[in-house]
Protein backbone atom coordinates (compact mmCIF):
# COMPACT_ATOMS: atom_id res chain seq x y z
CA UNK A 1 0.00 0.00 0.00
CA UNK A 2 1.46 2.90 -1.45
CA UNK A 3 0.55 6.84 -0.54
CA UNK A 4 0.94 9.79 -1.77
CA UNK A 5 0.85 13.15 0.01
CA UNK A 6 1.52 16.45 -1.39
CA UNK A 7 2.88 17.23 2.16
CA UNK A 8 4.56 14.51 4.02
CA UNK A 9 5.29 16.05 7.86
CA UNK A 10 7.52 14.04 10.37
CA UNK A 11 6.71 14.54 13.76
CA UNK A 12 3.37 15.60 15.75
CA UNK A 13 4.47 18.23 18.13
CA UNK A 14 3.44 21.94 18.21
CA UNK A 15 6.15 22.13 15.02
CA UNK A 16 4.42 19.32 13.10
CA UNK A 17 1.07 20.20 14.28
CA UNK A 18 1.50 24.43 12.75
CA UNK A 19 2.70 22.82 9.49
CA UNK A 20 -0.32 20.39 8.44
CA UNK A 21 -2.81 23.23 9.50
CA UNK A 22 -1.29 25.28 7.52
CA UNK A 23 -0.51 23.10 4.39
CA UNK A 24 -4.18 22.28 4.70
CA UNK A 25 -5.45 25.21 5.08
CA UNK A 26 -4.17 25.59 1.28
CA UNK A 27 -6.11 22.34 0.06
CA UNK A 28 -2.83 20.30 0.38
CA UNK A 29 -3.28 16.45 0.68
CA UNK A 30 -1.24 16.06 3.95
CA UNK A 31 0.57 12.80 5.74
CA UNK A 32 1.43 13.82 9.68
CA UNK A 33 3.32 10.72 11.57
CA UNK A 34 4.65 10.31 14.75
CA UNK A 35 5.98 7.34 16.59
CA UNK A 36 3.84 8.04 19.46
CA UNK A 37 0.20 6.57 19.63
CA UNK A 38 -1.13 10.17 20.32
CA UNK A 39 -0.20 13.98 19.21
CA UNK A 40 1.51 16.48 20.78
CA UNK A 41 4.94 15.76 20.65
CA UNK A 42 6.84 16.03 24.02
CA UNK A 43 5.57 19.16 25.17
CA UNK A 44 2.00 18.36 24.76
CA UNK A 45 1.97 15.14 26.01
CA UNK A 46 -1.13 13.47 26.91
CA UNK A 47 -1.51 13.78 30.44
CA UNK A 48 -3.29 10.55 32.28
CA UNK A 49 -4.62 12.38 34.78
CA UNK A 50 -4.80 16.11 33.92
CA UNK A 51 -6.64 18.06 30.94
CA UNK A 52 -4.14 19.40 28.30
CA UNK A 53 -3.78 22.96 27.58
CA UNK A 54 -6.80 24.97 25.91
CA UNK A 55 -4.20 26.03 23.28
CA UNK A 56 -2.45 22.19 22.62
CA UNK A 57 -6.22 21.00 22.53
CA UNK A 58 -6.95 23.52 19.89
CA UNK A 59 -4.06 22.82 17.86
CA UNK A 60 -4.63 19.23 17.56
CA UNK A 61 -7.92 19.78 16.49
CA UNK A 62 -6.51 22.43 13.51
CA UNK A 63 -4.41 19.63 12.39
CA UNK A 64 -6.07 16.23 12.79
CA UNK A 65 -9.87 17.25 12.50
CA UNK A 66 -9.04 18.87 8.75
CA UNK A 67 -10.47 16.95 6.09
CA UNK A 68 -7.25 16.38 4.35
CA UNK A 69 -4.93 15.55 7.12
CA UNK A 70 -4.38 11.63 7.66
CA UNK A 71 -3.07 11.17 11.13
CA UNK A 72 -1.07 8.12 11.16
CA UNK A 73 0.29 7.53 14.49
CA UNK A 74 2.96 5.17 16.09
CA UNK A 75 4.74 5.28 12.66
CA UNK A 76 8.35 5.46 12.49
CA UNK A 77 10.44 6.21 9.69
CA UNK A 78 12.92 3.42 8.93
CA UNK A 79 14.92 5.36 5.83
CA UNK A 80 14.25 8.02 3.08
CA UNK A 81 15.05 9.45 -0.58
CA UNK A 82 14.32 12.08 -2.69
CA UNK A 83 10.59 11.77 -2.78
CA UNK A 84 9.40 9.35 -0.09
CA UNK A 85 10.00 7.68 3.09
CA UNK A 86 10.13 3.82 4.38
CA UNK A 87 7.87 3.76 7.37
CA UNK A 88 6.67 1.66 9.78
CA UNK A 89 3.40 1.25 12.20
CA UNK A 90 2.65 -1.99 14.61
CA UNK A 91 1.50 -4.21 11.64
CA UNK A 92 3.00 -2.86 8.76
CA UNK A 93 5.64 -1.02 6.70
CA UNK A 94 5.16 1.20 3.47
CA UNK A 95 6.30 3.53 1.81
CA UNK A 96 5.12 7.27 1.67
CA UNK A 97 5.73 9.38 -1.08
CA UNK A 98 5.54 13.21 -1.17
CA UNK A 99 6.02 16.64 -3.10
CA UNK A 100 7.01 18.25 0.27
CA UNK A 101 8.83 17.22 3.05
CA UNK A 102 8.28 18.95 6.56
CA UNK A 103 10.43 17.25 9.22
CA UNK A 104 9.19 18.59 12.53
CA UNK A 105 11.43 15.69 14.56
CA UNK A 106 11.77 17.77 17.57
CA UNK A 107 14.07 16.99 20.30
CA UNK A 108 15.35 14.78 22.78
CA UNK A 109 17.04 15.09 26.47
CA UNK A 110 20.94 15.57 26.86
CA UNK A 111 21.66 12.77 29.22
CA UNK A 112 25.49 12.77 30.34
CA UNK A 113 27.20 9.95 32.27
CA UNK A 114 27.95 9.92 35.94
CA UNK A 115 28.85 6.92 38.56
CA UNK A 116 25.37 5.34 39.21
CA UNK A 117 22.90 6.22 36.38
CA UNK A 118 22.33 3.28 34.83
CA UNK A 119 20.74 2.01 38.24
CA UNK A 120 16.67 1.74 37.67
CA UNK A 121 15.38 5.11 39.55
CA UNK A 122 17.79 7.49 37.65
CA UNK A 123 15.83 9.06 34.68
CA UNK A 124 16.42 11.98 32.43
CA UNK A 125 14.54 15.11 33.73
CA UNK A 126 12.14 15.28 31.06
CA UNK A 127 11.96 11.55 30.78
CA UNK A 128 10.57 11.43 34.47
CA UNK A 129 7.82 13.75 32.99
CA UNK A 130 7.03 11.62 30.16
CA UNK A 131 6.84 8.89 32.14
CA UNK A 132 4.46 10.45 34.84
CA UNK A 133 2.27 11.81 32.55
CA UNK A 134 1.78 8.30 30.82
CA UNK A 135 1.06 7.11 34.63
CA UNK A 136 4.32 6.27 35.84
CA UNK A 137 3.76 5.81 39.89
CA UNK A 138 4.85 8.40 42.13
CA UNK A 139 2.71 8.99 44.33
CA UNK A 140 4.92 9.41 47.91
CA UNK A 141 7.96 8.92 46.16
CA UNK A 142 11.08 10.97 47.04
CA UNK A 143 11.96 12.46 44.14
CA UNK A 144 15.00 14.69 43.40
CA UNK A 145 15.17 16.95 39.83
CA UNK A 146 18.60 17.66 38.39
CA UNK A 147 20.89 18.99 35.72
CA UNK A 148 20.52 22.20 34.13
CA UNK A 149 17.36 24.03 32.25
CA UNK A 150 13.81 25.15 32.61
CA UNK A 151 13.03 21.89 32.33
CA UNK A 152 13.66 21.09 35.22
CA UNK A 153 10.91 23.21 36.92
CA UNK A 154 8.19 21.51 34.85
CA UNK A 155 9.40 18.56 35.57
CA UNK A 156 9.35 19.30 39.36
CA UNK A 157 5.64 20.46 38.53
CA UNK A 158 4.52 17.33 36.85
CA UNK A 159 6.00 14.93 39.34
CA UNK A 160 4.39 17.04 42.49
CA UNK A 161 0.92 16.98 40.34
CA UNK A 162 1.40 12.95 40.40
CA UNK A 163 1.65 13.02 44.30
CA UNK A 164 5.60 12.59 44.59
CA UNK A 165 7.83 14.46 47.39
CA UNK A 166 9.96 16.73 45.47
CA UNK A 167 13.45 16.93 47.80
CA UNK A 168 15.00 19.35 45.87
CA UNK A 169 15.90 21.06 42.28
CA UNK A 170 19.63 20.72 41.38
CA UNK A 171 20.39 23.74 38.50
CA UNK A 172 23.91 23.84 37.14
CA UNK A 173 23.87 27.09 36.69
CA UNK A 174 24.97 29.74 39.30
CA UNK A 175 22.92 31.77 41.04
CA UNK A 176 24.69 34.82 39.18
CA UNK A 177 23.79 33.72 35.85
CA UNK A 178 20.19 33.09 37.10
CA UNK A 179 19.55 35.82 38.40
CA UNK A 180 20.70 37.89 34.73
CA UNK A 181 18.10 35.72 33.24
CA UNK A 182 15.70 36.16 35.68
CA UNK A 183 15.69 39.96 35.37
CA UNK A 184 15.80 39.77 31.58
CA UNK A 185 12.51 37.69 31.14
CA UNK A 186 10.46 40.74 31.04
CA UNK A 187 10.80 41.26 27.62
CA UNK A 188 8.87 37.63 27.10
CA UNK A 189 5.78 39.06 29.73
CA UNK A 190 4.19 35.60 28.40
CA UNK A 191 7.79 33.28 29.78
CA UNK A 192 7.01 35.76 33.02
CA UNK A 193 4.12 34.05 32.91
CA UNK A 194 4.34 30.84 32.70
CA UNK A 195 7.90 30.76 35.42
CA UNK A 196 5.57 32.52 38.06
CA UNK A 197 2.97 29.89 37.59
CA UNK A 198 5.68 27.03 37.97
CA UNK A 199 6.77 28.81 40.82
CA UNK A 200 3.11 28.99 42.40
CA UNK A 201 3.23 24.94 41.70
CA UNK A 202 6.33 24.14 43.39
CA UNK A 203 5.81 26.72 46.39
CA UNK A 204 8.14 24.49 49.03
CA UNK A 205 10.73 22.69 47.22
CA UNK A 206 14.07 24.05 47.66
CA UNK A 207 15.98 25.20 44.25
CA UNK A 208 19.48 24.97 44.36
CA UNK A 209 21.50 26.72 42.07
CA UNK A 210 25.42 25.66 41.36
CA UNK A 211 24.58 22.11 42.43
CA UNK A 212 25.94 18.96 40.75
CA UNK A 213 24.78 15.34 41.23
CA UNK A 214 27.65 13.87 41.42
CA UNK A 215 26.93 10.42 41.94
CA UNK A 216 24.46 7.76 42.21
CA UNK A 217 24.39 4.69 44.88
CA UNK A 218 22.02 1.75 45.37
CA UNK A 219 22.28 -2.04 45.62
CA UNK A 220 20.26 -2.72 42.32
CA UNK A 221 18.27 0.21 42.60
CA UNK A 222 19.12 3.95 43.44
CA UNK A 223 18.73 4.37 46.94
CA UNK A 224 21.17 7.87 47.87
CA UNK A 225 23.08 10.51 45.81
CA UNK A 226 25.94 13.30 46.26
CA UNK A 227 25.42 16.41 45.49
CA UNK A 228 28.44 18.75 44.79
CA UNK A 229 26.78 22.51 45.64
CA UNK A 230 28.27 25.67 47.12
CA UNK A 231 28.03 24.64 50.42
CA UNK A 232 30.06 21.49 49.71
CA UNK A 233 28.72 17.82 49.13
CA UNK A 234 25.89 16.59 50.29
CA UNK A 235 23.96 12.84 50.74
CA UNK A 236 20.37 12.75 49.85
CA UNK A 237 18.66 9.83 50.17
CA UNK A 238 15.74 9.54 47.30
CA UNK A 239 13.76 7.00 45.41
CA UNK A 240 14.25 8.76 42.10
CA UNK A 241 16.64 10.53 40.30
CA UNK A 242 15.40 12.63 37.38
CA UNK A 243 18.58 14.86 35.41
CA UNK A 244 18.67 16.27 32.21
CA UNK A 245 21.33 18.45 31.11
CA UNK A 246 19.14 20.45 28.16
CA UNK A 247 17.77 19.38 25.14
CA UNK A 248 19.26 18.13 22.08
CA UNK A 249 17.44 18.54 18.07
CA UNK A 250 16.55 15.02 16.42
CA UNK A 251 18.75 15.62 13.42
CA UNK A 252 19.41 11.59 12.48
CA UNK A 253 16.57 11.80 9.92
CA UNK A 254 17.20 15.06 8.19
CA UNK A 255 21.07 14.07 8.29
CA UNK A 256 20.37 10.54 6.32
CA UNK A 257 18.62 12.82 3.88
CA UNK A 258 21.45 14.87 3.37
CA UNK A 259 20.48 18.57 4.88
CA UNK A 260 22.95 20.74 5.73
CA UNK A 261 23.75 20.68 9.42
CA UNK A 262 25.69 23.39 11.38
CA UNK A 263 26.67 22.39 14.64
CA UNK A 264 25.53 24.86 17.80
CA UNK A 265 28.57 23.58 20.37
CA UNK A 266 28.75 20.39 20.05
CA UNK A 267 25.45 19.40 18.57
CA UNK A 268 24.15 19.70 15.43
CA UNK A 269 20.77 21.41 14.11
CA UNK A 270 19.60 22.04 10.77
CA UNK A 271 20.45 24.65 8.44
CA UNK A 272 17.22 26.82 7.17
CA UNK A 273 16.40 29.33 5.22
CA UNK A 274 13.93 32.36 5.81
CA UNK A 275 11.10 29.86 4.50
CA UNK A 276 12.48 27.09 6.76
CA UNK A 277 13.78 25.05 3.80
CA UNK A 278 16.94 22.75 4.18
CA UNK A 279 19.56 22.67 2.07
CA UNK A 280 17.62 19.96 0.22
CA UNK A 281 14.88 20.98 -1.98
CA UNK A 282 11.56 20.35 -1.12
CA UNK A 283 12.89 19.52 2.29
CA UNK A 284 11.49 21.82 4.97
CA UNK A 285 12.75 21.75 9.00
CA UNK A 286 10.84 23.35 11.73
CA UNK A 287 11.51 23.74 15.22
CA UNK A 288 14.00 22.23 17.74
CA UNK A 289 15.28 20.93 15.17
CA UNK A 290 16.89 24.06 13.69
CA UNK A 291 17.77 25.01 17.14
CA UNK A 292 16.42 24.95 20.65
CA UNK A 293 13.86 27.22 20.85
CA UNK A 294 10.70 25.54 22.68
CA UNK A 295 7.02 25.78 21.84
CA UNK A 296 6.27 28.80 20.43
CA UNK A 297 9.19 28.95 18.17
CA UNK A 298 8.07 25.72 17.24
CA UNK A 299 4.41 26.73 16.37
CA UNK A 300 5.85 29.72 14.33
CA UNK A 301 8.37 27.95 12.31
CA UNK A 302 5.74 24.86 11.71
CA UNK A 303 3.34 27.33 10.06
CA UNK A 304 5.83 28.86 8.33
CA UNK A 305 7.36 25.67 6.54
CA UNK A 306 3.65 24.56 6.12
CA UNK A 307 3.00 27.59 3.97
CA UNK A 308 5.64 27.88 2.34
CA UNK A 309 5.91 23.56 1.56
CA UNK A 310 2.68 24.85 -0.70
CA UNK A 311 4.30 27.63 -2.20
CA UNK A 312 2.41 30.43 -0.05
CA UNK A 313 5.38 32.79 0.51
CA UNK A 314 3.17 35.59 1.60
CA UNK A 315 1.46 33.32 4.15
CA UNK A 316 4.60 32.60 5.09
CA UNK A 317 6.27 36.17 5.07
CA UNK A 318 3.59 37.14 7.61
CA UNK A 319 5.19 35.16 10.17
CA UNK A 320 8.78 35.89 10.17
CA UNK A 321 8.42 39.26 12.64
CA UNK A 322 6.99 36.83 14.99
CA UNK A 323 10.08 33.82 14.63
CA UNK A 324 12.46 36.36 15.10
CA UNK A 325 11.21 37.40 18.16
CA UNK A 326 10.21 33.83 19.30
CA UNK A 327 14.51 33.15 18.66
CA UNK A 328 15.69 35.54 20.85
CA UNK A 329 14.05 33.84 24.17
CA UNK A 330 15.89 30.98 23.11
CA UNK A 331 19.19 32.57 22.44
CA UNK A 332 18.51 33.77 25.69
CA UNK A 333 18.15 30.68 27.41
CA UNK A 334 21.34 29.53 25.74
CA UNK A 335 23.41 31.82 27.38
CA UNK A 336 22.26 31.25 31.26
CA UNK A 337 22.24 27.78 31.38
CA UNK A 338 25.56 27.08 29.52
CA UNK A 339 27.08 24.14 31.32
CA UNK A 340 29.71 24.17 33.81
CA UNK A 341 32.83 22.40 33.24
CA UNK A 342 32.65 20.11 36.48
CA UNK A 343 28.93 18.21 34.48
CA UNK A 344 31.80 17.54 31.31
CA UNK A 345 34.00 15.63 34.14
CA UNK A 346 31.48 13.56 35.96
CA UNK A 347 32.45 10.36 34.55
CA UNK A 348 34.67 8.27 35.90
CA UNK A 349 37.20 5.71 34.24
CA UNK A 350 35.12 2.71 34.90
CA UNK A 351 31.31 4.79 34.64
CA UNK A 352 29.63 3.13 31.02
CA UNK A 353 29.26 5.46 28.67
CA UNK A 354 27.53 3.28 26.28
CA UNK A 355 24.74 1.85 28.13
CA UNK A 356 23.56 -0.70 25.27
CA UNK A 357 27.20 -2.34 25.12
CA UNK A 358 28.55 -1.49 28.46
CA UNK A 359 31.27 0.22 27.28
CA UNK A 360 33.27 2.15 30.08
CA UNK A 361 34.86 5.66 29.90
CA UNK A 362 38.40 4.57 30.29
CA UNK A 363 37.89 2.14 27.32
CA UNK A 364 37.41 5.02 25.16
CA UNK A 365 40.79 6.31 25.91
CA UNK A 366 43.27 7.05 22.67
CA UNK A 367 40.18 6.40 20.24
CA UNK A 368 40.00 10.40 18.40
CA UNK A 369 37.05 9.65 16.12
CA UNK A 370 33.37 7.52 17.10
CA UNK A 371 34.13 5.26 14.49
CA UNK A 372 37.69 3.85 15.45
CA UNK A 373 35.44 3.88 18.97
CA UNK A 374 32.83 1.71 17.66
CA UNK A 375 34.60 -0.66 15.56
CA UNK A 376 37.21 -1.16 19.15
CA UNK A 377 34.46 -1.40 21.54
CA UNK A 378 31.17 -1.70 20.10
CA UNK A 379 30.75 1.95 21.45
CA UNK A 380 27.26 3.28 19.97
CA UNK A 381 26.51 -0.21 18.04
CA UNK A 382 23.83 -1.00 20.58
CA UNK A 383 19.36 -0.34 19.74
CA UNK A 384 19.73 3.30 20.45
CA UNK A 385 22.61 3.76 17.74
CA UNK A 386 24.37 5.72 20.04
CA UNK A 387 21.61 8.76 20.22
CA UNK A 388 22.64 8.67 23.77
CA UNK A 389 26.57 7.77 24.09
CA UNK A 390 26.97 9.43 20.98
CA UNK A 391 25.71 12.71 21.90
CA UNK A 392 27.71 12.44 25.50
CA UNK A 393 30.90 11.99 24.31
CA UNK A 394 30.49 15.26 21.95
CA UNK A 395 29.27 16.87 24.64
CA UNK A 396 32.10 16.35 27.15
CA UNK A 397 34.54 16.73 24.32
CA UNK A 398 35.44 13.46 23.26
CA UNK A 399 34.44 12.65 19.64
CA UNK A 400 31.82 14.69 17.42
CA UNK A 401 28.86 12.00 16.73
CA UNK A 402 28.76 9.70 13.50
CA UNK A 403 26.48 10.41 10.55
CA UNK A 404 23.37 8.94 10.23
CA UNK A 405 22.78 5.37 8.62
CA UNK A 406 19.68 3.50 7.96
CA UNK A 407 17.71 2.07 9.60
CA UNK A 408 17.21 5.38 11.77
CA UNK A 409 15.46 2.83 14.28
CA UNK A 410 15.73 -0.66 14.75
CA UNK A 411 13.43 -2.33 13.01
CA UNK A 412 11.49 -5.55 11.87
CA UNK A 413 13.15 -7.75 9.18
CA UNK A 414 10.23 -7.99 7.26
CA UNK A 415 10.30 -4.37 6.68
CA UNK A 416 13.71 -4.10 4.76
CA UNK A 417 12.55 -7.30 2.96
CA UNK A 418 9.66 -5.99 1.33
CA UNK A 419 10.84 -2.63 -0.32
CA UNK A 420 13.49 -2.04 -2.98
CA UNK A 421 13.99 1.26 -2.16
CA UNK A 422 14.53 2.09 -6.24
CA UNK A 423 10.54 2.08 -5.87
CA UNK A 424 10.98 6.28 -4.43
CA UNK A 425 11.97 6.77 -7.91
CA UNK A 426 8.83 5.93 -10.01
CA UNK A 427 7.00 9.10 -10.78
CA UNK B 1 -15.95 10.11 35.59
CA UNK B 2 -13.47 7.95 36.80
CA UNK B 3 -11.21 6.96 34.31
CA UNK B 4 -11.22 3.25 32.87
CA UNK B 5 -9.16 0.77 34.26
CA UNK B 6 -6.80 -1.58 31.95
CA UNK B 7 -6.11 -4.85 32.84
CA UNK B 8 -2.76 -6.33 31.46
CA UNK B 9 -0.42 -9.38 33.00
CA UNK B 10 3.29 -8.82 34.07
CA UNK B 11 5.51 -11.66 34.04
CA UNK B 12 2.38 -13.32 34.47
CA UNK B 13 1.09 -11.31 36.88
CA UNK B 14 -2.31 -9.31 36.54
CA UNK B 15 -1.78 -5.64 37.27
CA UNK B 16 -4.70 -2.45 36.68
CA UNK B 17 -3.87 0.70 35.35
CA UNK B 18 -5.61 3.37 34.11
CA UNK B 19 -6.26 3.42 30.25
CA UNK B 20 -3.82 5.71 28.58
CA UNK B 21 -0.50 4.40 30.65
CA UNK B 22 2.13 3.53 28.70
CA UNK B 23 3.87 -0.57 29.32
CA UNK B 24 6.31 1.12 31.06
CA UNK B 25 4.52 2.32 33.72
CA UNK B 26 1.85 -0.77 34.08
CA UNK B 27 5.68 -2.35 35.03
CA UNK B 28 7.01 0.26 37.86
CA UNK B 29 2.91 -0.36 39.29
CA UNK B 30 3.61 -3.85 39.19
CA UNK B 31 6.63 -3.54 41.42
CA UNK B 32 8.52 -0.59 42.46
CA UNK B 33 11.97 -1.44 41.92
CA UNK B 34 11.21 -3.74 38.50
CA UNK B 35 14.03 -4.79 36.47
CA UNK B 36 12.65 -4.09 32.94
CA UNK B 37 15.92 -5.84 31.03
CA UNK B 38 19.63 -6.54 31.39
CA UNK B 39 22.36 -5.36 30.02
CA UNK B 40 24.77 -7.37 28.36
CA UNK B 41 26.89 -7.73 31.32
CA UNK B 42 24.16 -8.54 33.54
CA UNK B 43 23.09 -5.10 35.04
CA UNK B 44 19.48 -3.94 36.24
CA UNK B 45 17.92 -1.86 33.63
CA UNK B 46 15.12 -0.05 33.86
CA UNK B 47 13.24 3.34 32.04
CA UNK B 48 15.09 6.12 31.64
CA UNK B 49 14.07 8.29 28.93
CA UNK B 50 11.23 8.05 28.78
CA UNK B 51 10.77 9.29 25.39
CA UNK B 52 11.78 6.09 23.00
CA UNK B 53 15.58 7.26 22.61
CA UNK B 54 17.44 5.24 25.09
CA UNK B 55 16.08 1.70 24.62
CA UNK B 56 16.67 0.58 27.86
CA UNK B 57 13.13 0.26 28.89
CA UNK B 58 12.49 -3.10 26.16
CA UNK B 59 10.29 -5.53 27.04
CA UNK B 60 8.42 -8.12 25.40
CA UNK B 61 4.71 -7.95 24.18
CA UNK B 62 2.35 -10.13 23.29
CA UNK B 63 5.14 -12.43 22.12
CA UNK B 64 7.20 -10.11 20.24
CA UNK B 65 10.46 -8.79 21.91
CA UNK B 66 12.62 -5.56 22.09
CA UNK B 67 9.29 -3.14 22.37
CA UNK B 68 10.32 -0.56 23.97
CA UNK B 69 7.99 -0.33 27.31
CA UNK B 70 7.33 3.79 26.80
CA UNK B 71 6.21 3.91 23.80
CA UNK B 72 3.24 1.42 23.86
CA UNK B 73 0.16 2.50 25.16
CA UNK B 74 -1.54 -0.61 27.82
CA UNK B 75 -4.51 -2.96 26.40
CA UNK B 76 -6.69 -5.10 27.69
CA UNK B 77 -5.17 -9.10 28.12
CA UNK B 78 -2.01 -7.67 27.24
CA UNK B 79 0.75 -9.80 27.90
CA UNK B 80 4.26 -8.39 29.36
CA UNK B 81 7.39 -10.19 29.72
CA UNK B 82 10.33 -7.93 31.52
CA UNK B 83 13.85 -8.74 32.25
CA UNK B 84 14.67 -11.89 30.08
Amino acid sequence: MNDRYDVLIVGAGPAGLAAAHAAASHGARVGLIDQQATAGGQVWRHDVRRALPALARQSMRNALDHATVDWLAQTRVVTGEDGGLLVEDPKSARLLHYRALVLATGARELLLPFPGWTLPGVTGAGGLQALAKQGWPLAGRRVVIAGSGPLLLAAAATARAHGAHVAAIYEQSSREQMQHFATGLWRWPGKALQATALKAKLLGVPYRCGSVVRRATGEHQLQSIEVDGPGGLERIDCDVLAVGYGLLANVELAQLLGCTLQYQGAHAVVETDRYQQTSVAHVYAAGELCGIGGRDTARVEGAIAGHAACGEGAAADRLLPARRRARHFSDALDRCFALDARVHALAQPDTLICRCEDVPLAALDGHTDARSAKLATRCGMGACQGRICGSALAEIGRFPRSGARPPLFPTRLSTLAGVELSHFHEP
Amino acid sequence: MKPALIRLQINHRTVEVVAGSSVAAAIAAAQSSAVFRRSITGQPRAAFCGMGACFECRVRIDGTGQQRACMVPVREGMQVICDE
